[in-house]
């Protein structure tokens, strides 16, 4: 299942140009901003520590050992450090290889993680119809009764600790999923611009009303809308978690999906996709046949906040339902970190009127989501969580926006074990609830 | 002397907390540089005191058994001062980061030698006052760092440095002892200045565990203006200039067209990347005093050569100007693998002279050369765009910088402005102390840690 080459010769942090190690000059400016530095106060827990270790590595002077394979996964790869880094080290790119390292080294190899990371990377995250499959099967164990009736049984206690953690933090299951949503052409009159829109893999379960929302904004600002019914995961769960050639494999079946010359943009709502997706240039630069393709791709995957304010969006008229209108943000890694977006997704709410808007303090702040860190790392996760929440409470918002599914899940738990009647929402399902108020104005008195 | 012991952990252990000593070669990499280019080496283990009491059994024990102590605060230093030596333990103090008191009506704050000097200046600003030395790396380097280095800032011209602002501290001697020098009174005779010896000593004398600071009340306005001119040599005299029309404005940054495009290309807030130099200026105090100094400012700019001249619209604007110039040096590293930044400072009076002849061993040399800096102290970064690996550049790195500082010595300068002697400019130190200087410095060191016990091989042998 993994260990496809035990040869420290061929890793891949060898095989990187030696200055994009190099780049980084122990300067320490990322330091403050790295939450697990902060939380720690470790050098090993830091950027600046971390591109050390992976130095060291490339130059022989230390092994890959288990204890760096798991600094790469106490590393929320929340990219932070990039934000902060004036010397511009690609670390989003580093950690990746470090990653890929530690999995074709399988230095943290253990028969329970190999078998989840096998069913996970390798079987369903491959695999949309089955993904799809397991997704209704969740809905029904969901919405028959079955689940509150195996919680009440203890049933759960059969399961192996790692998932009887997670049950409970299990997202309901949309009843339809985004084919079921959205046409696989939806025309807008008049057409300015034709999109291709990418559904994602959990968002297509778990938050399936996004994707109709994203087509809606889309629709309102004259955008034709294509998107294929079935498409394969992005692949960055496999690019962030050591996989790179399954992430190419992923890349290439989505780069088959679309007809990218024939599209103005490709357009994503979920955060943590997009920051990987707008990569695949550089993930399929060796490929012979997918190279070029890829490179255009890049070139024309927008995020959809990003695409709307460039299209010029235009405002809408009216406001959202009057429970919805406190509202605040807290950006995802990927969108603010990741892809830099940060002043788009605000342009678009603020354009909302009637909008009671509050800013977010350390609203780029990791909320412990950080792909399946929630999962891996459950402890740190939760400081996180407690950490965002304590800042979420004093702004008294009805709803926390955000633009990544990860984040959307993980905020929602921590606002359900509060206790707190606090909604969270996809900054493009609020605007879209404004353009459809647009036909019953008077809402917004 | 005895040879140097070699640290047994178990003591270490016993005196810090089982948690609070690292030794694994993970951690022992990650702290073996500081914020120096090209300078490594690894300890023999890192440990994290909690209070002065540890800091003192460290030391105790470290004197007796001759380990040598290196140490550290968040390692940004520029000239290796908190580069481990041979076997050493690094005294890691980020972990006393207790802000201890806050006193408005003596106007004093004081904290523990590992609070980051973002978080003093923040708590003065929650009273309406003001910590004014800003270095560049404020938003990670400890208060203790800033003292053992008497570090500047870009307001230096008219707050000064580090120094100016310690009232007291508490200090562990190379023997184990706790000491307090210093204390609340603005006037203060007794005895010598000791805690002056402590301030810029490099971790070589003492290990400072808290540190008592004077605060200001915060200036009612402020002006930041930006200044664009077709050459270096026009905005160095622009700078003497200002200084001689008896204007003292709190910051004189200069950077030249290299930085500023290195800035612009991380922080993206429409920096001129066309002009060869600029200079950014701010005034702050009584609004028509800062009013009338900014035209008057502006008026010089303007008469030596400035081609326009910008006034930041509002705080943030000259707030993010600051942000963005703090990160100059760090922002330079986007251009070659290797960044080694020199410190010459020298009168003001000499900064035009001392620009040209930078300028001049670039080309002679074949180099690339950045420079910035804090013009109005006279303090340049002439920063050297370089890489480890290149032999044949490296020595013609050594030879420019060589040449850089006995030039700097010429106009009556110094090797070091604020980053400090450290390994890196060990060799260099003789150049500029007489003979009496030098014999004076290894005196007053070793009196105090007659056993070379505290950051042995920094500053001198
Ligand atoms: C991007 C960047 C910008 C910078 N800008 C400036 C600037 O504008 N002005 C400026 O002056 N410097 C600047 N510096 C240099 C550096 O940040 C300062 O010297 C700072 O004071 C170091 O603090 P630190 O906590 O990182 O100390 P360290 O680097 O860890 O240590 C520095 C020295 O102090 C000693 N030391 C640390 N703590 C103690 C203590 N508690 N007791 C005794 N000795 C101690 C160490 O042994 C070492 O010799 C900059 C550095 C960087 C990377
Ligand atoms: S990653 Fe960037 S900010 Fe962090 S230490 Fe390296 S160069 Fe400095
Ligand atoms: S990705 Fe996040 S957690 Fe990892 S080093 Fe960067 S800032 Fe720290």
């Amino acid at each position: 299942m993994n260990n496809r080459n035990a040869d420290t010769h061929s890793l891949h942090l060898k095989g990187l140009d030696y200055s994009v190690l190099q780049q980084c000059m122990h300067c320490g400016m990322c330091l403050p901003t790295c939450p697990t530095y902060v939380e720690t106060k470790l050098e090993r827990n830091s950027p600046r520590g971390r591109i050390a270790l992976m130095r060291a590595i490339a130059d022989d002077e230390m092994k890959l050992t288990k204890a760096f394979g798991e600094e790469m996964y106490y590393c929320l790869g929340c990219l932070a450090c990039t934000t902060a880094c004036p010397a511009g080290v690609d670390y989003a790119h580093l950690f990746e290889m470090a990653r890929a390292d530690v999995e074709e080294q399988g230095v943290l190899q253990r028969p329970e993680r190999n078998f989840w990371r096998w069913l996970s990377l390798e079987v369903i995250f491959t695999r949309p119809r089955l993904l799809r499959i397991l997704g209704r099967m969740l809905y029904v164990y969901q919405a028959s009764g079955a689940q509150s009736l195996v919680r009440k049984l203890r049933l759960t206690a059969v399961l192996p600790k790692s998932l009887r953690e997670l049950e409970p933090r299990a997202p309901a299951v949309r009843k339809r999923f985004s084919n079921q949503l959205i046409d696989p052409v939806e025309k807008s009159t008049p057409t300015r611009y034709r999109v291709g829109l990418l559904t994602g893999c959990v968002q297509d379960i778990l938050l399936s009303e996004v994707n109709r929302d994203t087509v809606d904004c889309l629709l309102a600002n004259g955008c034709e809308v294509i998107t294929p019914s079935v498409q394969s995961c992005c692949g960055s769960l496999h690019a962030h978690n050591g996989d790179l050639e399954l992430a190419k494999r992923m890349a290439r079946t989505l780069l088959d999906a679309f007809d990218i010359e024939k599209l103005d943009a490709v357009i994503t709502n979920a955060a943590g996709c997009g920051s990987h997706l707008k990569h695949y240039d550089r993930l399929l630069a060796d490929d012979p046949v997918y190279a070029e393709r890829a490179w255009q791709w890049s070139r024309k995957l927008k995020d959809i906040h990003e695409w709307l304010v460039s299209i010029q969006f235009r405002a809408p008229s009216a406001s959202v339902q009057p429970e919805n209108r406190r509202v605040t943000y807290h950006e995802a890694c990927h969108l603010s970190h990741g892809q830099k977006i940060t002043r788009q997704p605000r342009q678009l709410l603020q354009s909302i009127p009637g909008l009671d808007w509050i800013e977010l303090p350390e609203s780029t702040w990791c909320c412990g989501s950080a792909g399946v860190y929630n999962i891996t790392q459950p402890e740190q996760a939760q400081k996180l969580l407690e950490r965002k929440l304590d800042h979420i409470g004093p702004t008294q918002a009805a709803v926390v926006a955000t633009a990544n599914p990860g984040c959307h899940l993980q905020v929602e738990f921590g606002l359900r074990q509060r206790g707190w009647d606090v909604k969270v929402m996809h900054p493009i399902s609020l605007l879209a609830e404004a353009y459809r108020n647009e036909s019953q104005h008077s809402r917004l008195t | 002397m005895k040879p140097y012991g070699v640290p047994d952990i178990v003591t270490l252990r016993a005196i810090c907390g089982e948690q609070q000593v690292l030794t694994a070669e993970e951690d022992l990499i990650a702290y073996s540089f500081d914020g120096t280019a090209a300078l490594r080496k690894r300890p023999a283990a890192v440990v994290f005191p909690t209070d002065t009491q540890q800091v003192s059994e460290l030391v105790k024990y470290a004197a007796q058994n001759r380990v040598p102590l290196v140490t550290r605060g968040s390692g940004t230093g520029l000239s290796g001062g908190s580069l481990p030596t041979d076997n050493c333990v690094v005294v890691c103090l980020v972990k006393m980061n207790r802000i201890l008191e806050v006193d408005t009506r003596n106007l004093t704050l004081t904290a523990e030698a590992g609070v980051l000097t973002q978080s003093i200046a923040d708590a003065a600003g929650k009273e309406g006052l003001f910590y004014p030395p800003d270095p560049g790396s404020m938003k990670i380097s400890t208060i203790g760092g800033n003292v053992a280095e008497n570090s500047g800032g870009l307001r230096g011209l008219k707050y000064g440095v580090t120094r100016d602002y310690v009232m007291g501290m508490e200090v562990v001697l190379p023997d184990g002892s706790i000491a307090w020098l210093g204390g609340k009174c603005v006037k203060d005779v007794a005895g010598y200045s000791l805690r002056d010896l402590f301030i810029g000593s490099e971790g070589t004398l003492g290990i400072v565990t808290k540190v008592m600071l004077k605060l200001l009340p915060a200036p009612k306005a402020r002006k930041t203006l930006l200044a664009m001119f077709p050459d270096m040599e026009s905005a160095a005299e622009t700078v003497s200039a200002i200084i001689a029309a008896r204007i003292i404005p709190c910051t004189l940054e200069f950077l030249d067209q290299r930085t500023v495009q290195c800035v612009e290309d991380y922080a993206h807030i429409g920096l001129p990347v066309t002009a060869a130099a600029i200079l950014l200026m701010e005034t702050d105090g009584h609004p028509v005093v800062v009013n009338e100094e900014a035209t008057a400012m502006a008026a010089i700019a303007r008469d030596h050569g400035s081609t326009e001249v910008r006034i930041a619209a509002d705080h943030n604007e000259s707030l993010q100007l600051a942000a963005a110039r703090r990160t100059a040096f760090s922002a330079l590293a986007r251009i070659k693998p290797t960044t080694i930044l020199e410190d010459a400072t020298v009168p003001r009076s000499e900064l035009a002279k001392m620009v040209s002849f930078i300028n001049e061993v670039a080309k002679r040399y074949n180099l690339e050369i950045a420079t910035f800096g804090h013009m109005g102290d006279g303090n340049l970064h002439p920063t050297f765009l370089t890489d480890e690996r290149n032999e044949e550049e490296m020595h013609r790195v050594e030879h420019a910088m060589e040449e850089i500082f006995a030039k700097a010595l010429e106009l009556g300068g110094t090797i070091t402005g604020e980053h400090g002697v450290g390994v890196a400019k060990k060799s260099f130190l003789s150049k500029q102390f007489d003979t009496a200087s030098m014999r004076l410095l290894r005196e007053v060191r070793a009196t105090l840690d007659p056993t070379g016990i505290l950051n042995p091989g920094k500053i001198c042998d």
